[in-house]
């Protein structure tokens, strides 16, 4: 294949990947982060402790994770048409991308509030801070540069999860390699793919460490 | 300002039990800074977390300002802890915030409205002499700042009473006395009441008027500073001013002496010895300032048991001192 061929196959490859994956990030930021502020605040010690709800929370969280995503992605056929109204296309792949990746983030969310000085909580208790209050302004306001973090870390497992998205005619750059690079053996278009991923992951990666740079006070 | 009253608190966890608080009583007057020690795991935080309910006791009374903390419902609770304020050993700074956003915080807590809310700030940053590093990160400010801005956070809410817990525990010796220097001086012009934790005698020096040494969950002294001094047998005493184990040779008498104000400027120990014509060792003692008055200790010796001395001991409490004796082997204890 020419580079005058392959160039509009990257460029389409791209869109739909980033389509996919920054779609999928927006809501597993907002879904992690209420599932992970959920596992913290109903733990033991936590604001508003609920030992049930806690440990429910944690076993959808477990099995959500211990599930291979191409498993997954099958698996979850039936609500993806319930949501999108279709399963093939890339907007039935952020369906599965975001449910898989959802469990992974809460966790990560789940450790940066708890690694938020609790001396800090205590503090916003003796100043009369009702709960709301201190999950907004201390717990979730202090955990910011590790919030962002760790959804860098699952916006660049997206990318590489959405590859196999191909598989139900999601697009992307994965299905580009599989198809063309893979099955046709076009070397050329393997090679200019893995290029472009690897320089997605590049810039995802330094942005987020730029911007937790920023708001990191430590 | 402060009544506590038969308060206990026990932690239970996993089968064990531990009584942190264990019946303490604690009156704390209007303007006054009460200091209380002991032991670590003596249960100190423990009762000081009582009173703004951080910690919820099983039993007793606790009345801040005249209001019974215990009857309050969830929110009238948190609108009674803004006007309690609170200071901690690790400051408990928000890393998130400027000096001005910490200070700021519980003025947010409080719904004060934004205009307000700035003005209010740098007033309370003048305070505590924080103006220039308003924009500063808690991170980029020493020790002895963080604390003045946890002051500074504190007083916000325009707090008749004042917690602190260890507040300069994790200062060097001259940034802990700026700090009680800083707190004498607001008690003095805010008229706050001050309930302070310490381990360090020097912070119940400088700036307690009163103070409690806590023991296994008990108040086991307090009073005054200067009548814990004066009290024989005073661990507070004991404390302040170190006097080496007393080594009371037989056919000898030890006695501490405590004296304090004009008592310091009499040469009682002259005098003794001359009245009696005796030989007066001494063999420790020390002088020191508490609360504007002088306040000595001084160990002598005096030659023949004690119920020899009977005469000089009198004359030493006539001379309005406080008299300890120490027990000598193979001798009754004489008081
Ligand atoms: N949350 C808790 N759960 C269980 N036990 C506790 C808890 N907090 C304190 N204790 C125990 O209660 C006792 C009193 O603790 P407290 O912190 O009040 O002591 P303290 O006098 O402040 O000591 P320190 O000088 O070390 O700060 C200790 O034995 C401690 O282990
Ligand atoms: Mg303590």
């Amino acid at each position: 294949m020419t580079w005058d061929e392959i160039w509009p196959l990257l460029r389409q490859g791209t869109v739909e990947t980033l389509q996919m994956t920054v779609w999928a990030t927006m809501i597993t930021a907002v879904a992690g982060v209420l599932l992970g502020l959920a596992l913290v605040v109903t733990d033991r010690r936590g604001l508003a402790p609920l030992p049930a709800v806690h440990h429910l929370l944690g076993l959808v969280v477990n099995v959500g994770r211990s599930i291979p995503f191409i498993i997954l992605l099958v698996a979850l056929l039936p609500l993806t048409r319930a949501l999108v109204g279709t399963t093939i296309g890339t907007t039935a792949a952020i369906v599965p991308l975001a449910i898989s990746a959802i469990p992974f983030y809460a966790r990560l969310v789940e450790t940066s509030l708890r690694e938020v000085d609790p001396g800090v909580v205590d503090a916003a208790h003796a100043m009369g801070a009702s709960r709301v209050q201190i999950a907004g302004k201390v717990l979730l306001r202090e955990a910011r540069p590790g919030l962002l973090a760790g959804l860098t870390v699952t916006f660049v497992a997206l990318i590489g999860y959405s590859a196999m998205a191909g598989a139900i005619g999601g697009g992307g750059l994965g299905d580009i390699a599989i198809r063309y690079g893979y099955q046709r053996f076009e070397n050329s278009v393997m090679v200019a793919v893995v290029a472009v991923i690897v320089v997605l992951v590049q810039i995802v990666q330094l942005l987020g460490d730029r911007l937790v740079r920023r708001l990191s006070h430590r | 300002m402060i009544q506590i009253e038969k308060l206990r608190k026990t932690y239970r966890g996993r089968g064990r039990e531990l009584t942190a608080v264990d019946g303490v009583d604690l009156s704390v007057r209007e303007g006054e800074i009460f200091g209380v020690l002991g032991r670590s795991g003596a249960g100190k935080s423990t009762l000081l977390r009582c009173v703004n309910l951080l910690e919820r006791p099983d039993e007793g009374r606790i009345e801040v300002a005249g209001r019974d903390l215990l009857a309050l419902s969830g929110g009238e609770l948190r609108a009674a802890r803004q006007g309690i304020g609170m200071i901690h050993q690790h400051f408990g700074l928000l890393s998130s915030r400027t000096v001005a956003g910490n200070v700021a915080f519980p003025l947010e807590v409080m719904g004060v409205p934004r205009a307000e809310r700035a003005a209010r700030v740098d007033e309370l940053l003048d305070l505590v002499g924080l103006t220039e590093h308003a924009g500063a990160y808690p991170a980029q400010i020493s020790g002895g700042q963080k604390q003045r801005v946890g002051i500074a956070r504190a007083l916000a809410g325009r707090p008749k009473v004042l917690l602190s817990d260890e507040a300069t525990s994790a200062l060097d010796p001259e940034t802990t006395a700026s700090i009680l220097a800083l707190l004498r001086d607001l008690r003095d012009r805010l008229g706050l009441t001050v309930l302070l934790i310490t381990h360090e005698m020097d912070v119940v020096k400088r700036i307690c008027d009163s103070a409690a040494i806590m023991r296994d969950g008990r108040v086991v002294e307090s009073g005054t500073v200067r009548e814990l001094l004066l009290r024989p047998g005073s661990e507070l005493a004991r404390d302040l001013f170190p006097l080496p184990a007393a080594d009371v040779r037989p056919g000898t008498t030890v006695v501490d002496v405590t004296f304090e104000g004009d008592a310091a400027d009499r040469p009682f120990v002259s005098s003794l010895a001359r009245t009696y014509a005796i030989d007066v060792n001494i063999l420790g003692g020390a002088v020191e300032e508490v609360g504007g008055t002088r306040i000595g200790r001084l160990r002598i010796e005096l030659p023949g048991d004690p119920d020899l001395n009977a005469a000089q001991l009198a004359h030493l409490r006539e001379a309005g001192l406080t008299v300890e004796v120490h027990p000598s082997p193979g001798t009754e204890v004489a008081a």
